[in-house]
């Protein structure tokens, strides 16, 4: 029979690298059902039978973080054969906290203390023998890093597992004790004998999640009263304190520290990297390389290469020749050409790019530099409902919004992460580049204030955003308490780097890869077909203005009336804008009657600046720079939302405020240029009235967490 | 009543009781912020917020607003 060992331990212990040693490549990425949280499954090496479940890095089984209610969940309803639980040895206190929780659950428990080098290399010394009878768990010395002892942890945890002798558990002050056990008492009979501590101890917490998945909820409150009035705190604080009671207990012990007097090198480090002058300015070195790097130089390149060299020179002619050469029909050809390997070469087109930012995004948040990332920028962005880890995504998405949304991951609050998914396309990435110099050449005489203004409307779009999403109902319900640990800096391993980098990009292709090809070929359909001389038919790419996008464009087109662009041929560009954005300035070319445009367009100058006014055209560029982002961007964000109704959610907010402001720059600009006052004026106003309501209106922040992951954990 | 945000950067106090309620507290005790425990308030932030202290061995941040709620001695 299959054994389940869950891995269990706080973020920063190691958990990774030890799941990695012991798994190999064999392992399974996906997500907690329903959640963001990321879910991990691997077979031990060399035991097919032994399934390792990584779980989410946590410090408590508290109801109010996502990541501790999906750990929870699945160690009380999916119930392993036994828990790993990594310590970091360097800092026993707070990891013991967890597994003084860990061994309520009446699941065998291995400890496995992680960093025994560096504990012995400070001159720290660990009673392992004294702490095993303490705790009353097997426990393994390991270096999850240098892979010592972490087979023998597995194999320790097997044979507890076969065992199936339940943990014995540590014992509180003897009052506490007393209501416990009378709470144990009262408990359904149902509920088997080991278990029975944990239901009694969140029962007296008040853990309402826990409490739900209960069939008989004994009555408690006077009880708990009762203690909280005799110890001056709430029943919550009292069980903490009293853990931590414990733990100083069993610590005081064994576990001698040397007499240190000088800083550690971690210490060292951090005393320059987070210095109250110097910080600022490294940490702007430190985006520039990124930058630079990943985005103006070797990302640029290699994502050049593919697009234009793989997916132009090469690929293309190669397959055309050999569908040539077998004949194969013209519209199939175009499918496959225009379609399907245009499609991929967009996905793929992608990746290097990512690979090369998610190489440098895994090393910071290895060595420990991320945290002081938040550390630094908490300030500015917390105002928006954002985090300071919010920035990485928002800078690398002024390069490409792709890798700027995936960048997103590194951040731990879920809210903060979906609200920085929904902003980071605002910022303009490079293909909405050629869109402002085709607007600002044709209608603005090329001036600069046109692209800088792009750059202004972005970064408000996200702040107005941030304030306002962060007062909905979608949003309001997720507490977002900032206590972080910093952790201590550490060189990361290459392997480790390398294979979260293959993780995050592997996981792009296979989760966005699909939605941005489907869409591609969509599109290529819309385009490509039309009715054309009297009969339905494939058409030359000339005749756009025949395809059924453009029947599509007119139908539409009314929608962007008040908007001063309700013309078909700038609904359609906007619309070829979604394969990605440069596309647009291409489309109008076409549409105007040149086959071939330049980059800004600037052959179609005159006869786009005859079609419109300016305040129009400028309304035009805001539109196409907030509304739905590219396929790939929408691929990304579905990959990062995991979830189709949150990804409906962003694409429909950003595209409902790209609509608002540009209705708003229009009629309003209309009015102020002269064009009289209507009844769009009077609606651009209303809209202004409504938007500033949203932005200043009160609202509470919720203590409570309103995910409900047992539902989801069931789906 | 003194708190953890009136603390100077150098400084090491002891935690005397935690206020407010739900998830912000149990965080903080979840991190080992508890009655009795010392703390030791490293930094501030470039930006003045938040605050980086040592507890029980390893370094914390947390915000003012958040480090308001500790009171200490």
């Amino acid at each position: 029979m299959a054994i389940k060992i869950a891995l269990a331990g706080n973020p920063n212990s190691g958990k990774t690298t030890l799941f990695n040693g012991l798994t190999g490549s064999n392992q399974f990425v996906g997500n907690w059902p329903g959640v963001t949280v990321e879910k991990k499954e691997g077979k031990l090496k060399g035991h097919k039978d032994v399934v390792i479940m990584d779980l989410p890095g946590i410090y408590s089984l508290s109801p109010y973080t996502l990541e501790e209610v999906v750990a929870r969940n699945y160690l009380i309803t999916e119930r392993p054969d036994v828990i790993l639980n990594i310590v970091d040895g360097t800092n026993l206190e707070r990891n013991l906290y967890l597994s003084t929780q860990l061994m309520e659950l009446g699941i065998p428990v291995v400890m496995a203390i992680n960093m025994m080098d560096i504990v012995e290399k400070n001159g720290d010394h660990i009673d392992i023998n004294q702490l095993r009878k303490d705790l009353g768990c097997e426990i393994v010395e390991i270096s999850a890093l240098k892979g010592t002892g972490i087979m023998k942890a597995a194999e320790k945890a097997v044979s507890v597992a076969t065992r199936n002798t339940s943990a014995p558990v540590h014992k509180f002050s003897p009052e506490l004790e007393n209501i416990l056990e009378d709470i144990e008492n009262m408990l359904d009979a149902a509920i088997p004998e080991e278990q029975k501590r944990f239901y009694a101890i969140k029962l007296f917490e008040r853990d309402d999640k826990i409490a739900q998945t209960m069939k008989v909820v004994p009555k408690v409150e006077d009880m708990i009263k009762k203690a909280e009035n005799a110890l001056d705190d709430d029943s919550e604080s009292i069980i903490t304190n009293e853990r931590y009671g414990y733990i100083t207990s069993v610590i005081g012990k064994s576990y001698k520290r040397s007499a240190r007097g000088q800083l550690s090198i971690s210490d060292k480090i951090d005393r320059i990297v987070t210095n109250r002058i110097l910080a600022l300015p490294i940490f702007a070195v430190v985006m520039f390389i990124v930058y630079y790097v990943s985005v103006t130089t070797v990302g640029t390149i290699v994502t050049d290469w593919t697009n234009d060299v793989l997916f132009g020179e090469i690929i293309p002619p190669a397959i055309e020749n050999i569908l040539v050469s077998i004949n194969c029909a013209a519209w199939l050809q175009s499918l496959i050409l225009d379609g399907i390997v245009a499609g991929v070469g967009a996905v793929i087109g992608f990746v290097p790019q990512m690979l090369v930012l998610f190489v440098f995004l895994a090393f910071l948040e290895a060595c420990g530099y991320m945290a002081r990332v938040a550390f630094i920028m908490d300030r500015i962005f917390r105002k928006f409902g954002l985090s300071g880890k919010s920035f990485i995504p928002m800078l690398i998405g002024s390069g490409c919004g792709v890798p700027g949304v995936m960048a997103s991951r590194t951040i731990e609050n879920d809210r903060d992460r979906k609200m920085t998914i929904m902003t980071t396309t605002f910022i303009p990435c490079g293909a909405k580049l050629p869109i402002i110099a085709l607007i600002a050449g044709a209608f603005f005489d090329g001036s600069a204030w046109v692209a800088t203004s792009a750059y202004f409307v972005g970064v408000a779009a996200i702040v107005c955003s941030g304030i306002i999403l962060k007062k909905t109902k979608m949003f309001a319900g997720e507490p977002a308490p900032f206590v972080m640990e910093l952790p201590a800096y550490h060189m990361p391993t290459v392997t480790n780097v390398l294979r979260s980098m293959w993780e995050r990009g592997w996981s792009f292709i296979k989760k966005a890869g699909t939605i941005i090809l489907l869409s591609t070929i969509v599109l290529w359909f819309l385009m490509s077909f039309g009715w054309a001389d009297g009969s339905f038919g494939m058409l030359e790419a000339e005749q756009l203005d025949n395809s059924i996008l453009a029947s599509v464009g007119s139908v539409i087109a009314p929608l962007f009336t008040p908007l001063g662009w309700g013309d078909w041929k700038m609904a359609v560009a906007a619309v070829t804008g979604l394969i990605a954005k440069e596309n647009v300035v291409g489309t109008f070319g076409i549409l105007f009657g040149f086959a071939e445009v330049a980059e800004d367009g600037a052959e179609i100058w005159g006869q786009l600046a005859g079609s419109m006014t300016g305040v129009a055209a400028y309304s035009f560029l805001i539109f196409n720079l907030l509304c739905a982002p590219c396929f790939a961007a929408i691929g990304a964000i579905k990959r990062e939302m995991n979830s189709g109704k949150w990804t409906w959610f962003a694409i429909g907010y950003q595209t409902i405020l790209a609509y608002a402001v540009s209705l708003c720059v229009y009629q309003i600009g209309t009015a102020i240029t002269g064009g009289g006052f209507g009844i769009g004026t009077v609606v651009a106003v209303l809209v202004v009235i409504g938007f500033l309501y949203l932005l200043f209106h009160p609202y509470k922040e919720s203590t409570k967490l309103t995910v409900n992951v047992k539902k989801t954990a069931k789906a | 009543m003194q708190t953890l945000k009136d603390v100077k950067c150098g400084q090491s106090v002891s935690v005397v009781k935690l206020h407010g309620e739900g998830a912000v507290k149990r965080r903080i005790m979840d991190m080992g912020i508890t009655k009795g425990t010392e703390v030791y308030i490293r930094k501030v932030a470039p930006l003045g917020d938040p605050v980086e202290v040592t507890v029980r061995g390893y370094e914390l941040s947390l915000r003012k607003a958040d480090a308001q709620m500790i009171e200490v001695q």
